[in-house]
């Protein structure tokens, strides 16, 4: 009979520590709207630092080049290997080319870039903000009148959405040639049909889908590191649980938010 | 001393989560003085001028500068009120990613739209005053030693000719002959600039070589207020220990929060 009230107790505290999580899941995707719209307002607002916007751009998008182009490369040439071997089962050779251009251009070179980028970028900008914030920088900005989401996130924010379909025009560009190097070197295919059949297939409505999720990706993986570096807590520890948080959750949206535009944008 | 106060803190409470850092903190600073709010390690020292400074929004309670209301300030208004205010961090909290006289003129090119030419000379003019050579405008933070930051962080505090200053902790982490010598150097800028400070420390050292008033912060409240002059003779059980630095006293620390 004694254990009735503390039984009862514990029973509500499963509810209490279910509607805890809940709670806390509400508050950060508040917050996280919060600040997404804070960050999107300060880019209609002067002053914009347009010398920041540069650094970062140059920062996501130059710098991300080399280990972009060499994934785009050995994914075009993976691609093109495997739908030879799978066409080959029903005499299908002939459309690698095809095959290999749309893979690249609609999927794996906005989303392959993404990730690769996610890895790099997002956890520099949650690094380099969490820093800031630990070591008093982000309340610096504040007592020198300057809007630290203002001078931080937004242009990060911005350079995201720009440089990213860039640097997903170039990675379609090296992933195709991965590709054509593969057919035309190991797999005996003439050159110049490649290329026709390649130039032929590819429209301008495969090429554009990608970047424009590639502008979607460049605005997650910028909006994942400053968000998670802005509020880091902590110390050490607190900056590297931020720059973890920053990888791990850009990634997640990125192949989300892709699956979700795939299906509004080509199954129409 | 009459008139109306530089700044007023009345029954400003603030807490995180369940923990009350500060209880009704009340303090009033007259145009001109030099203020030490001392304190153990999380007393909220650093909290309350973070409240004053709006980085911290408080609970309850009403924060007046000259008389006017400073809580709940935003956008514009917010930024034209932190103009008036000056503030070396505890780490001095430099910009890494910017060059020493970049960051002592950053609150002048953003804040105040100085030119960017017009402000390096201001810079180096604030350099200047604060022991440090031109030699040195160039450097990336990182490459200063503890006292040079503390130094470009005061340089950076002054350089738009705030009406107001804070210091948190500007001694902590220097070794005695160069905290007295910014103390020193805190003490001849806030005499020659005819600010008011606002200072926040648990060095006592510090506190009566850089203000001529004390005031003590025990659990989220002023316990003692007084001239420094007067610290000693207080009669004040808490304060007599916190000056004394002993373990025997009033005071428990709380070693599990």
């Amino acid at each position: 009979m004694q254990n009735r009230p503390t039984h009862l107790i514990e029973t509500m505290n499963i509810f209490a520590a279910v509607g805890r999580v809940i709670l806390a899941l509400f508050a950060a995707a508040g917050r996280l709207a919060i600040f997404m719209l804070d960050g999107i307002s300060h880019s209609l607002r002067p002053p914009i630092y347009w010398k920041v916007i540069l650094q970062e751009m140059i920062g996501v998008g130059y710098f991300s080049l080399p280990v972009v182009g060499l994934t785009a490369f050995f994914t075009g040439a993976v691609l093109c290997l495997q739908i030879f071997i799978g066409g080959s089962r029903y005499g299908a050779e002939s459309f690698v080319p095809q095959i290999v251009v749309l893979g690249i251009t609609r999927e794996l070179g906005p989303v392959i870039a993404g990730l690769m980028v996610a890895g790099r970028v997002s956890a520099a900008i949650a690094a380099e903000l969490g820093t800031m914030r630990v070591t008093e920088q982000i309340d610096a900005l504040t007592t020198l009148s300057t809007n630290p989401v203002k001078y931080l996130v937004t242009p990060r924010l911005i350079a995201g959405v720009v440089s990213m379909p860039i640097l997903v025009a170039i990675a379609d560009a090296i992933g195709v040639l991965g590709g054509y190097v593969v057919a035309t070197r190991a797999l005996n295919f003439n050159s110049s049909v490649y290329l026709k059949n390649t130039a032929n297939f590819v429209t301008s409505g495969d090429v554009s889908s990608g970047l424009t999720k590639a502008a979607v990706f460049g605005f997650i993986i910028a909006l994942m590191g400053c968000y998670n570096g802005f509020y880091s807590k902590g110390g050490a520890q607190g900056v590297g649980a931020a720059t973890t948080n920053a990888v791990v959750s850009a990634s997640i949206l990125i192949l989300a938010s892709n699956y979700l535009m795939t299906s509004l944008i080509f199954t129409r | 001393m009459n008139g109306v106060p530089k700044i007023e803190l009345r029954g400003v409470k603030k807490s995180f989560g369940r923990k009350l850092v500060l209880d009704g903190v009340n303090l009033s600073i007259q145009p001109g003085d030099s203020i030490v709010i001392i304190g153990g390690s999380g007393t909220g020292k650093s909290v309350t001028i973070k409240c004053v400074l709006g980085i911290l929004r408080p609970d309850a309670g009403s924060i007046k500068v000259e008389g006017q209301e400073v809580t709940g300030l935003h956008g514009r208004n917010r930024d034209a009120y932190l103009r008036k205010f000056g503030m070396l961090f505890q780490g001095a909290a430099l910009f890494d990613s910017l060059p020493v006289w970049e960051n002592v003129a950053f609150g002048l090119i953003q804040g105040h739209g100085i030119s960017r030419r017009r402000a390096r000379e201001i810079a180096m003019e604030k350099l200047a005053k604060v022991g440090l050579g031109a030699d040195v405008a160039n450097l990336s933070p990182a490459e200063l030693s503890g006292g040079m930051q503390k130094r470009v962080g005061l340089a950076r505090a002054i350089a738009a000719d705030p009406e107001i200053i804070f210091f948190d902790e500007p001694t902590t982490g220097l070794d005695p002959i160069m905290a007295d010598i910014i103390n020193n150097l805190i003490a001849t800028t806030v005499r020659d600039l005819g600010v008011t400070a606002l200072s926040i420390t648990h060095d006592i050292a510090s506190a009566r070589k850089i203000s001529n008033r004390v005031a003590m912060l025990y659990k989220g409240k002023i316990i003692w207020d007084g001239a420094t002059a007067e610290m000693d003779h207080s009669g004040n059980p808490y304060l007599d220990q916190f000056i004394h630095g002993s373990a025997v006293g009033p005071i428990k620390m709380e070693v599990r929060q």
